[in-house]
């Protein structure tokens, strides 16, 4: 098998960080070679140099046999390199071919590249089964088809080797699976693909050849056949990890928190969640499962107190709210114990350019136990946070640290700590693992059952499918702002992503 | 991440030096380009400022002035707003001052006097400032539009008042009357009559100044109102998610930056005039933007710039008396030259100075990749 694409001793740092260092890696034509690592372990790095984003501070670059220079993406597509990346660079109010073409026109007028573009998708559906409707408006296409548009695009240039940089966290399991479908036409065809991944579940599905990163090197290169996940996990990790959570049968008792009819509006008056009803028992975790975007967020929210809904009730053990006519902010949610790890820490959970103890006290900085009249209890809070630290193994252990030096992981533990050491009655958790290494992801888990087991009410909202199935004892699945079925955690990934799909649940019962 | 940080000292001290050194370069190109020696120059202008008392004095009387509208402009730059009227904020709390000392300058002595000056030049700059707030908080009129267009109200506000309502009677000057003893703030020569400041109006409103700059450092630093002042100036989503009314804070913000602005009149009116005029704010409400940004939003930097600045002025004054050559608009190019680089290049030096520090930590690791550029 000839290489497609060598990279030889490639180097990259940024400032201290050493992101990428001496990475040999042989991407053989005609194969999917799978890259997988934990956030922050170089592969973005790694393919930016590749697409030529960022410039490497040395090593080589051989594609097709030639040493080359990638100044910039330009020189990447003339290579045939593309590139389809996690957020869509898509302009939603084209049209697909009107996307395709867009910095590929050939000359003023449209209509030539156009003409061209039309011929060439209608070639590209024939050799690989990719269809899609070139005259759709690309805000019109679900999710799944706006990801194919991209794939297209890359091919439409050319393209012979394609990277795809996480390319499922947007997608339902089905839509991964016909994604996965595409991918290997493509290889049949011997175009060569780059998948990089956190999620071992995708490798061992789809790829040929997998290399681990850990920490900007590239610490293993296996044959996918001859690996497991639990090796991969021990070699992105450096150590072995528990893949599953451990976790008794829930004992749930009576219901704590009790959403009935809730409806949420947005900003542009867009109804985001429909007349939605569940409850959540003490001692029990609910999760929510859905595509990103179906409400799950603002339902969040709405509880938290962030967003105030349009009608519908919340009961918070016994106390009867009506938010639409009688709002509470967050700091009266909060009084009322219900806690919150939002879904987007950086955004939300923290002020990252705070020290790390000024985090521990963020929505409970009005607590008398940290303040003195209208002053801040300085030596409490640090107090606090110390304790927070070393009880959540947090690192490095100094509160004075500016948050935004955390690691992802250890971001995400300051918030846990912060909420879960309240001792709130309700925890609300939106992603309580997105961007969070392999390492912390276990010890988050085992923190959120302990809580349940503690007798307190868990609603757990996350994209990750696998996380809601090992860690819930229901599952709601939510689709275009309605819960459309509930199931247990043992019910198939089929049945679940059916309905996250959109299929309701009449419809699955018959299957 | 931990590229991208300098060390504390290098942030505070060595940025803004390396921003002073750079504007008084080109300032200095700027002198040789008119024919005049820069070395000269220097030495009238750091002479003319700190060489004798009365040149220290007229230096801390403007730097009293840009203490206040520095510190007026950070405490809304810590919730993210950005106040630019400072200008008006600081007029109208003249109307304040002027009040309380028009109505006891003759009944009771300065220090009776003093409490309700205090109170009436921060309430007046504050009223101020709350329609700016408000229209923010409620109606999301951005705050720079509106404070723009107060000073311009505030200043057609009180020439109305100055000619019409409040004005000497009998006299064409657009000002009140001369207050009484009871309406004058102690000189610092006075309280200090060991330093000689000659006839410089440095008085008692420097110690205001600089206990409103511990004031502020209380404020952001050491109250919950400054916890919520500052999350919601670093992360507005954050905020609203703890809790903290943004519409609240963005009043309260203002309102205390328009009092501290107000509170200029003090040094102005009731410490040097001693009587209410038109146009007595003259611009330092503007400068205290360029103040607090050099000052970094932090108190002891503002204090420091604040100083810098009433050298320039003062040194300025001197400069265009000593070399008619560099004439009032040549100080002016040269306190823009500072502004521009202290201010708006701020970050011109960052880039590099991370370079150098980041290159000098880790010489290890970083040498290869230097290598091979």
């Amino acid at each position: 098998m000839t290489a497609a694409i060598e990279l030889r001793k490639i180097n990259k740092s940024f400032g201290a960080v050493h992101a990428n260092k001496n990475i040999d890696l042989v991407v053989g034509k005609g194969s999917i070679h799978g890259i997988i690592g934990e956030n922050g372990a170089g592969k973005s790095t790694l393919m930016s140099i590749l697409y030529g984003f960022y410039n490497a501070d040395s090593g080589d670059i051989i594609v097709d046999g030639q040493k080359v220079t990638i100044a910039d993406s330009k020189a990447a597509i003339s290579l045939g390199i593309g590139m389809v990346h996690q957020h869509f660079m898509l302009v939603d109010t084209f049209s697909v071919l009107e996307n395709i073409i867009l910095g590929a026109e050939d000359g003023t007028l449209l209509s030539g590249g156009s003409d061209k573009a039309r011929k060439e998708l209608a070639r590209l559906d024939a050799d690989y089964g990719l269809k899609v409707d070139p005259d759709a408006l690309i805000e019109d296409l679900p999710v799944g088809l706006q990801q194919r548009v991209e794939i297209l695009k890359a091919l439409y240039r050319g393209a012979e080797v394609l990277i795809l940089d996480e390319p499922t966290g947007v997608l339902t399991p089905a839509e991964a699976d016909h994604l996965f479908r595409i991918l290997e036409v493509l290889r049949n065809q011997g175009k060569t693909v780059l998948l990089i991944t956190h999620k071992l579940r995708e490798i061992m599905a789809i790829t040929d050849t997998v290399s681990v990163m850990r920490r900007g090197e590239i610490v293993a290169t296996r044959k996918t056949s001859e690996t497991s996940m639990e090796e991969l996990a021990e070699l992105m990790v450096g150590r072995r990890v528990l893949l599953t959570v451990d976790k008794g049968t829930a004992a749930p008792g009576a219901p704590v928190l009790k959403v009935e009819n809730l409806t949420v509006t947005d900003a542009r008056g867009v109804t985001v969640v429909k007349n939605v009803s569940f409850e959540v028992r003490a001692g029990e975790i609910v999760g929510i499962a859905g595509v990103s975007g179906n409400g799950q967020s603002e339902l969040l929210e709405t509880l938290a107190g962030i967003r105030h809904p349009k009608s519908g009730t919340v009961t918070i053990g016994g106390e009867v709210l009506d938010l639409a006519h009688h709002p509470v902010d967050a700091a009266g949610m909060r009084a009322k114990s219900v806690g919150h790890v939002p879904e987007d820490r950086h955004r939300m959970g923290l002020v990252t350019s705070f020290a790390e103890y000024e985090n521990a006290i963020l929505g409970y900085h009005d607590d008398p136990a940290y303040s003195k009249g209208p002053f801040l209890n300085l030596a409490a809070i640090k107090e606090a946070a110390k304790g927070e630290i070393a009880k959540y193994d947090i690192r490095p252990p100094n509160p004075m640290l500016k948050t935004a030096n955390f690691s992802g992981g250890n971001q995400q533990k300051i918030v846990l700590a912060r909420e879960i050491e309240r001792d709130p009655s309700v925890l609300l958790i939106g992603q309580p693992t997105r961007g969070v290494d392999i390492g912390a992801i276990e010890f988050i888990h085992k923190r959120i059952v302990e809580l349940r087991d503690a007798g307190k009410a868990i609603l757990l909202v996350s994209v990750e499918l696998d996380e809601i199935r090992s860690m819930s004892d229901r599952v709601l699945v939510m689709f275009d702002g309605r819960i459309v079925g509930e199931r247990l955690p043992s019910a198939s990934e089929g049945e679940i992503g059916l309905l996250m799909a959109g299929v309701d649940d009449a419809r699955t019962a018959k299957l | 991440m931990s590229a991208g940080q300098l060390p504390r000292w290098a942030d505070l001290g060595l940025i803004p030096l390396l921003n002073l050194t750079a504007a008084f370069l080109v300032s200095g190109l700027v002198v040789l380009i008119i024919g005049e020696n820069p070395i000269e120059v220097v030495q009238i202008l750091l002479w003319g400022s700190l060489g004798f008392g009365e040149g220290i004095g007229f230096t801390l009387f403007y730097a009293t002035n840009f203490i206040f509208t520095g510190l007026a402009v950070a405490v809304a730059f810590h919730a993210g707003l950005f106040n630019i009227g400072g200008e008006g904020q600081a007029y109208v709390g003249g109307l304040g001052v002027a009040a309380a000392c028009l109505m006891l300058d003759s009944l009771v002595p300065w220090w009776v006097t003093l409490p309700f000056v205090i109170l009436g030049s921060a309430a007046a700059g504050a009223a101020w400032a709350f329609i700016p707030a408000w229209l923010q908080a409620k109606r999301g009129s951005h705050v720079v539009i509106t404070t723009i267009m107060f000073n311009f109200i505030a200043a057609s506000m009180m020439v109305y008042l100055l000619v019409n309502v409040i004005g000497k009677e009998g006299s064409m000057q657009p000002e009140t009357r001369t207050f009484e003893d009871g309406g004058r703030l102690p000189m610092l020569n006075d309280i200090f009559p060991f330093f000689d400041f000659g006839t410089a109006p440095v008085n008692l409103s420097l110690i205001l100044a600089l206990l409103a700059a511990f004031g502020v450092w209380l404020l952001i630093w050491r109250t919950r109102l400054g916890y919520a002042i500052r999350t919601l100036g670093a992360n507005a989503t954050a905020a609203v998610y703890a809790g903290i009314s943004p519409a609240r804070i963005i009043i309260i913000t203002m309102m205390i930056s328009g009092g501290l602005a107000g509170m200029m009149a003090i040094n102005e009116i009731m410490g040097s005039q001693h009587r209410l005029l038109i146009e007595f704010v003259s611009g330092y409400g503007f400068v205290g933007i360029a103040v607090a940004l050099m000052g970094r939003g932090h108190p002891v930097g503002i204090v420091l710039a604040a100083i810098l600045f009433g050298m320039l002025y003062q040194g300025g004054a001197e400069l265009a008396f000593e070399i008619p050559a560099v004439t009032r608009d040549m100080i002016l190019v040269i306190q823009g030259l500072v502004i521009l680089f202290a201010g708006a290049l701020e970050y011109m030096f960052r880039p590099a100075l991370i370079r150098i520090f980041t290159f000098a930590r880790t010489p290890a690791s970083a040498a290869p990749a230097a290598a091979t550029k």
